[in-house]
């Protein structure tokens, strides 16, 4: 292999690397507590709602390095909505699901109208958002806590101190059979969909990669994954709230990279007025990134209380920020038209790693904002100096 | 002889792939008024680029000798300090502030933390009575005309004390009454001393002003004219700006029967989106027949792309009017979807900035403007896209590794023809071709051409929008000529030569003008 090639390896698994580093180096400062079943368990039972709203805020970012910095209220607000209609006025939980996912998605309608067709910048009505939620749910819980006594939702969605998927093959001491079971599945399925894929243009006569670094790669993302499930495994188990976010991981995943309305997204973001000249409606795609955006942000709210089991007029404080942060760390380009699904993936879990870290080594809470400050920074100054060297 | 305030001597400028300027000399003396005259593209203004040092010192090569020294200028600043002040064709004054403050922008009067705008405003004032505008110097931009802009940059330019004034097309905004003072306002400055260079396409207004004139053409000087010595005639003008012979620059059509007429446009009327009373296009009506390529002629700011971006689904201007029709049928086409649905397509002229995502590999741009065609339910068939790519990669030659390469890496003359094939794969009756060939070498110009032709042998028609005159000579069935948003004429091939295109485009400019 050339020099090159090394070079642009580097360039597009750079984040990966960084990954791999920084766990290295959490796993030599920590002592390996870093790797405990626990806290792997606990990295992705707390950030769940970052996953959410950071695949949410990609498309936002997507169409041009714009932002919604509402996201933090709207997910308190809708979970004020919920937690007061369940507890409060006993209405039915799956009524009050459904009130929460309409209740979000209409702010989301809201904010999207004026910064797709009035063109008010997405900053600015943002920013107005963030307040008027903020505010709004204040009034709801009327200044105080709502606690959520719904097993039923709590469990659905995540919270509380034992929520995983149930161990129905009655693994035994310290390993879930299910969520290995889960992960062997999950690796042959991946490993079927890729040889399909391969065997389909074979056929069709198209150009594929080369044979060896695809299997290695296909070989190095099933250990992952059967690491990863081994140790859940010796934990309790798989969390519910990891079955939401690979669902909506995997949705978004694949409307980015197969669908029309995705590759829209991305044209936005690369040349609007290119876009608007190839006859796409540039308005429509600014209003589906912020409804969407709104939409996330309620099952955010949801898996928020859930996990909290209650509502409080303060959650979803800086919310916003942990998402911005994980796209642009996770490689989108702070100028719309870059970064992938997968890729946020990577940036929020660079992220939680960090926060963990430094916790269990006892980083003071303040010096922990420093670091993620200056990582977000970094990553920026990462995405717009590669970007002018391709220029010259 | 008077003394020699600027000299450029041989200087010589490329970008990727085009030789902008190529050993070009110009010669300025004290106190007089030098005209450059070229067509579109000839490197008039990167002429100037180079002189007031927005190209730095070391991108060029050459000499500039200003006042007796050799001036290595940096930027913009260090060639303004020496009294070089560059007025561009687009105005760069920003309209939410007042007169005064534009004028004094970067140049303010009295301490650097404690502006002096008592001072700012009696000079501005003083300056604007020099320049014969009446207004307040505390008046915002935003509420005066273009005209009266004109002279603000003007008065902006003797702030700070400027020793030679150059004027890019000063006037090609302005209507009769403005352009006018604007010119005797040059000889007045000129009486009391001073050096300008003026760029313009109005002959009528060169050779009012001029004492000298430098014909530029195809980044070579073809010969500097003296008022005094030579007789400057029109005619003479014209043929050292377009006077290059044709040879076999353009491939042979072969008999493509030229069938009826496709699209016809009548009485169409368009208006600026912003100044809404200024009308852009004014009453034209023009059509094309299948398997014919059909030219618009004319200088930059005629009007053609405005023309050609309204009919295509209104992607510009305002308060349209007038009828389309398209195999004899009237339609109306509310969106750019409705145009490609309809069998049109806009290649546009500025391919980095309205036709290609320069960030996104080859194939994603292919398939752009027709993402239907390569996905089934929404859900895009990438190995299918790929194909679609590679097949119009080869029939194009374009010059790739693969298409998985970003389009901002390749060359322009690929990215012509990335662009292209985005376009040929809407699979359209009707292209509209702007510029087509701009910036780009003269192998890949004979590309674009093969497959122009082979648009036609197809049984499509092609509308070419080009600055070009030998381009449009070369391949057009009839050429039409716009200026000053007006149709001025309409020629067939037999007909049509350089000489006469240009005298119909500068007829009808001196009687607007």
């Amino acid at each position: 292999m050339n020099k090159a090639k090394v070079m642009a390896g580097v360039k597009k698994y750079t984040m990966i690397i960084a990954l791999i580093l920084v766990t290295l180096f959490f796993t030599w400062k920590t002592g390996g507590k870093i790797l405990l079943p626990q806290n792997i368990s606990n990295l992705v039972a707390q950030n769940a709602y970052v996953f959410v709203l950071a695949t949410g805020m990609l498309l936002c970012i997507l169409t041009g390095g714009n932002i919604d910095l509402s996201v933090g209220s709207v997910v308190c607000f809708v979970g004020a909505v919920g937690a007061t209609l369940m507890e409060n006025k006993g209405v039915n939980v799956w009524v009050s699901i459904l009130v929460m996912i309409l209740v979000g998605t209409a702010i989301g309608a809201w904010q999207a109208f004026w910064i797709a067709y009035v063109h008010v910048p997405p900053f600015i009505t943002t920013l107005s958002g963030m307040l008027v939620f903020r505010g709004l749910s204040n009034v709801v819980l009327q200044g105080l806590t709502v606690s959520i006594t719904n097993e039923f939702f709590v469990k659905l969605f995540g919270g509380g101190a034992d929520c995983y998927v149930p161990d129905f093959l009655g693994g035994g001491e310290g390993l879930n059979l299910t969520c290995m079971i889960v992960g062997v599945i999950a690796c042959a399925v991946y490993v079927i969909v890729i040889l399909r894929g391969r065997m389909a243009r074979a056929k069709k006569g198209y150009e594929m990669e080369a044979l060896a670094p695809a299997m290695t790669k296909m070989v190095v993302i099933c250990l992952v994954i059967l690491a990863f499930t081994y140790k859940l495994a010796q934990y309790k188990g798989i969390p519910t709230a990891l079955i939401w976010v690979m669902v909506v991981v995997f949705v978004y995943g694949y409307i980015t990279s197969k669908t029309t309305v995705g590759r829209y997204f991305y044209a936005v973001g690369g040349n609007e007025k290119a876009t608007k000249l190839s006859g796409i409606n540039t308005e429509r795609v600014y209003f589906i990134a912020y409804t969407n955006m709104g939409f996330l942000a309620a099952l955010a709210g949801m898996l928020t209380i859930a996990r909290m089991t209650s509502a409080q007029p303060t959650y979803g404080q800086n919310y916003e920020m942990d998402a911005i942060g994980s796209c642009f760390i996770g490689g989108a380009s702070a100028y719309g038209g870059v970064g992938t699904v997968p890729g946020v993936i990577v940036g929020a879990v660079l992220m939680g790693v960090i926060n963990l870290g430094m916790s269990i080594m006892g980083v003071d809470a303040n010096y922990q904002k420093v670091v993620k400050g200056l990582v977000l920074l970094a990553a920026v100054i990462f995405d717009v100096v590669s970007k002018k060297g391709g220029k010259n | 002889m008077a003394k020699v305030l600027l000299e450029m001597k041989n200087i010589t400028k490329t970008f990727p792939g085009v030789k902008a300027l190529d050993n070009v000399n110009l010669k300025v003396e004290e106190g007089e008024i030098h005209a450059l005259v070229g067509e579109n593209g000839a490197g008039k203004s990167t002429l100037m680029n180079v002189l007031s040092g927005i190209y730095p010192y070391g991108t060029y090569e050459g000499d500039i000798i200003y006042d007796g020294e050799i001036c290595k200028f940096d930027k913009i600043k260090d060639s303004e300090e020496k009294g070089i002040v560059i007025i561009h064709q687009e105005l760069a004054l920003i309209p939410y502030m007042t007169i005064g403050e534009n004028m004094f922008l970067g140049n303010e009067r009295g301490h650097k933390y404690a502006l002096d705008w008592n001072e700012t405003y009696g000079k501005a004032d003083e300056l604007l009575r020099t320049v014969g505008l009446k207004e307040s110097s505390r008046t915002l931009i935003k509420d005066i005309g273009t005209g009266k802009q004109q002279l603000v940059e003007i008065a902006k330019a003797l702030a700070k004390k400027v020793r030679l004034l150059i004027l890019d097309e000063p006037t090609s905004s302005l209507n009769e009454t403005d352009s006018q003072a604007l010119l005797d306002l040059m000889l007045q400055f000129k009486k009391e001393g001073m050096t300008s260079i003026i760029i313009s396409h109005k002959l009528n207004e060169v050779s009012y002003v001029a004492d000298k004139i430098t014909v530029i053409r195809d980044g070579s000087t073809i010969e500097t004219m003296d008022k005094k010595t030579d007789e400057i005639t029109e005619d003479r003008i014209i043929k050292g700006m377009v006077g290059r012979d044709l040879t076999d620059r353009f491939p042979k059509r072969k008999d493509v029967k030229i069938g009826d007429v496709l699209m016809e446009v009548k009485d169409w009327n368009v208006y600026h989106p912003l100044y809404t009373e200024r009308k852009v296009v004014d009453n034209v009506s023009m059509n094309v027949r299948r398997g014919e390529v059909v030219g618009i002629s004319g200088l930059m700011g005629a009007g053609r792309t405005e023309l050609a971006m309204s009919i295509f689904g209104k992607s510009y201007g305002t308060n349209i009017s007038g009828q389309l029709f398209i195999n004899g049928k009237e339609v109306h086409l509310h969106n750019v979807k409705e145009a490609i649905d309809n069998k049109l397509a806009y290649v546009t002229e500025d391919r980095k900035g309205n036709g290609l995502i320069l960030s996104n590999p080859i194939k994603i741009n292919t398939t752009m403007a027709n993402l239907a065609a390569v996905s089934s339910h929404t859900v895009i068939d990438k190995d299918k896209e790929y194909a679609v790519a590679v097949e119009y990669k080869e029939k194009l030659k374009t010059k790739c590794p693969t298409v998985e390469q970003n389009v901002g890496n390749l060359s322009g003359g690929n990215q012509q023809k990335v662009l292209l094939a985005k376009w040929m794969f809407a699979d359209p009756d009707v292209l509209i071709l702007d510029e087509p060939t701009r910036g780009i070498d003269v192998g890949a110009k004979y590309e674009i051409y093969c497959i122009i032709n082979q648009l036609v042998a197809e049984g499509k028609s092609v509308i070419m929008i080009s600055s070009e005159l030998p381009e449009v000579l070369g391949m057009c069935d009839r050429i039409y000529v716009m200026n000053e948003g007006r149709m001025v004429g309409e020629l067939d091939r037999e007909e049509a030569s350089q000489e006469v295109i240009m005298s119909h485009i500068l007829k009808s400019s001196n009687k607007g003008a």
